[in-house]
């Protein structure tokens, strides 16, 4: 380990610590690797059992097909599955967008009385867990209808996901010098112009990290979509829960290759998302905001 | 334009309602903020309020007879019981182990890498993560068989459909949440602090001990509270991983299992009010005492 020594000025002056110390940093790291490990290990087991042809007792499954991957689309109709997931998905990103991205432009510009409220109602959604608030949603989403239908998914999953938006793009639009918007306003330009040809372009890099956030947050998201689905609404995700619920009834591979399918959905697109946002983002935004 | 005319102008002729409200900040720029703030007051405070109502609108009985029957039902009340059996030590060895990792991991050159692999479990989700542990924690896993031809035990250890599954499951999606916070905080502490402190002849515990800790109380209450909250509403490992008759029957279920398989809304309404005021007094009480380790300038040392 030559932590100590990379580290520059703070390495140098922790340097000289004796071997209790070497010791402690040792067993970090080893706590550290067994949790990648493990957790490497457990998704790995997913990914062979949907490759395996019979595996029971021994270290590897006997023989190796793709056969489940198949019998997994025919018997959860993955297709329709996956076509409402990217529907659902699709809808809470624009809307969540749209929605999100003009308050945190008025919060991030203006100074009025009750904003600091207003600040607390946006991070209310994302502090309280989903199971709380859900079984309220869930109930008042049945009363108007909208709940049992794909409506009532992609309005549940607003909730939490406008408040994210605005919570993650205040800092961005503060950044942006506001000179460059009182220049469009001298020449002439409303906010609806200035938002679509000088906010937006400048905006771009941190609307498309905030809304991929979204969308991986959004195939992820069990509770509230499976509060709010009916038999011809669910996402993958909750597809995936009630196959593993009633498991037994089907083979465990084809559950597993169906898993495979969910993983690869959200793997792809938390790949694209890292490239342009700190993985600390994902979770870290909302509660540095709160202090 | 001085404040004085400004001032005489205002008094000759009354100014305008928009220029009134554009003085405190009201114009059309803040108008964008309403169309949100109408969703979530339309979608997240109503239905809490609805919820409160309701819950006191019960199938039978007084106005309190939801909240009577939950803790007078032992199947009922166990549930909180439960449910903290899960969430305290969860959020207690989350946050415990998240310190020292933190402290080795900001001095690390590819954190970008290490905090990638951290966030998978968190984009997987809960129902993938208990999906995994079902095959890997299981008496043919591999977690089993390293264990049982390694010598270490001779029969199966038995982790899967008990409390120990929900606890691992519980520890290996909320871990990365409650580390990377950590992570945010440490690297918010200007290492000089530790320096001049190093240069004094203080050795690492007592840096630790005068420097890190007070600096760190804040923070790391308030990720203690946000892993509760996360922890407190465990739902789909209990069912899959755990023993959901039993020992991991936690309040989430006997919510779920009110409103979508007796539809009984109104008594769903109150477990999922009393979810939400338990989750309230833990979070009190821990924001409460945070101020018994330290009181002064809470980002003191935030560059």
């Amino acid at each position: 380990m030559s932590q100590g020594m990379s580290a520059g000025a703070t390495g140098r002056a922790v340097q000289r610590e004796p071997a209790g110390a070497r010791l402690w940093a040792t067993s970090v790291w080893v706590l550290v690797g067994f949790f990648i490990l493990n957790l490497l290990a457990l998704i790995a087991t997913v990914v062979v059992n949907s490759l395996g042809t019979r595996w029971f007792n021994t270290w590897l499954p006997e023989g190796f097909t793709t056969r489940w991957y198949f019998s997994a689309w025919d018997e959860f109709q993955l297709s329709d599955v996956l076509i409402v997931t990217f529907q659902v998905v699709a809808a809470v990103v624009a809307l969540a967008g749209i929605l999100g991205v003009p308050a945190a432009y008025a919060l991030a510009r203006r100074d009025f009385p009750g904003k600091r409220f207003l600040v607390l109602l946006f991070l209310l959604p994302l502090l309280v867990p989903p199971i709380t608030f859900g079984i309220p949603l869930a109930t008042v989403l049945y009363k108007v209808r909208l709940a049992g239908s794909m409506s009532g998914v992609i309005v549940a999953n607003l909730v939490p996901t406008v408040p994210f938006v605005i919570l993650v793009m205040i800092p961005f639009i503060e950044q942006i010098d506001p000179r460059i918007e009182a220049a469009a306003r001298v020449f002439g330009a409303g906010t609806g112009r200035l938002f679509v040809h000088v906010l937006v372009p400048l905006l771009a890099p941190g609307i498309l990290a905030a809304l991929l956030l979204v969308l991986v947050r959004t195939i992820a998201m069990f509770e509230l979509t499976f509060f709010t689905a009916g038999p011809d609404s669910q996402t993958l995700v909750v597809a995936l829960y009630y196959a593993v619920y009633a498991a037994g009834v089907r083979a465990g591979q084809s559950i597993d290759a169906m898993a495979v399918i969910y993983m690869v959905t959200t793997l792809v697109w938390l790949l694209i998302a890292l490239r342009f946002v700190n993985p600390a983002q994902i979770v870290g935004r909302a509660p540095r905001e709160a202090r | 334009m001085s404040t004085a005319s400004l001032a005489a102008r205002a008094r000759s002729e009354r100014p305008g309602l928009r220029i009134v409200l554009a003085r405190h900040g009201i114009d059309g720029v803040t108008l964008l903020a309403v169309p949100s703030a109408l969703f979530v007051l339309a979608l997240f405070v109503y239905p809490f309020l609805y919820g409160l109502v309701l819950s006191l609108e019960p199938k039978a009985g007084g106005w309190l007879a939801n909240y009577v029957k939950f803790f007078s039902d032992h199947f009922l009340y166990e549930t909180i019981w439960n449910t903290l059996q899960l969430a305290i030590p969860s959020t207690l060895v989350n946050v415990l182990l998240s310190i020292p990792v933190a402290l080795r991991v900001r001095r690390m050159k590819h954190q970008r890498l290490l905090t990638a692999i951290l966030v998978l479990p968190i984009t997987l989700g809960t129902v993938l993560v208990a999906e995994g542990l079902l095959n890997y924690l299981g008496p043919h896993g591999w977690l089993n068989r390293v264990l049982v031809d390694g010598g270490l035990i001779a029969d199966p250890v038995r982790l899967i459909h008990n409390y120990w599954g929900v606890l691992i499951a519980l520890f290996i999606s909320i871990f990365p949440f409650t580390f990377l916070l950590t992570l945010s905080y440490v690297t918010g502490i200007d290492p000089s602090l530790e320096q001049a402190a190093s240069t004094l002849g203080a050795n690492a515990r007592a840096r630790f001990r005068h420097i890190l800790l007070p600096l760190l109380a804040q923070g790391l209450a308030i990720n203690f509270c946000l892993t509760f909250v996360q922890a407190f509403s465990v739902f789909p490992s209990a069912v899959l991983l755990g023993d959901p008759a039993g020992v991991t029957r936690v309040i989430s279920i006997a919510a779920y299992t009110a409103a979508f398989e007796q539809y009984d809304y109104s008594m769903a309404s109150a477990i999922a009010m009393i979810m939400g005021f338990s989750q309230l007094i833990i979070v009190a009480a821990v924001l409460a005492s945070r101020g018994l380790v330290y009181r002064g300038p809470a980002g003191g040392a935030k560059g």
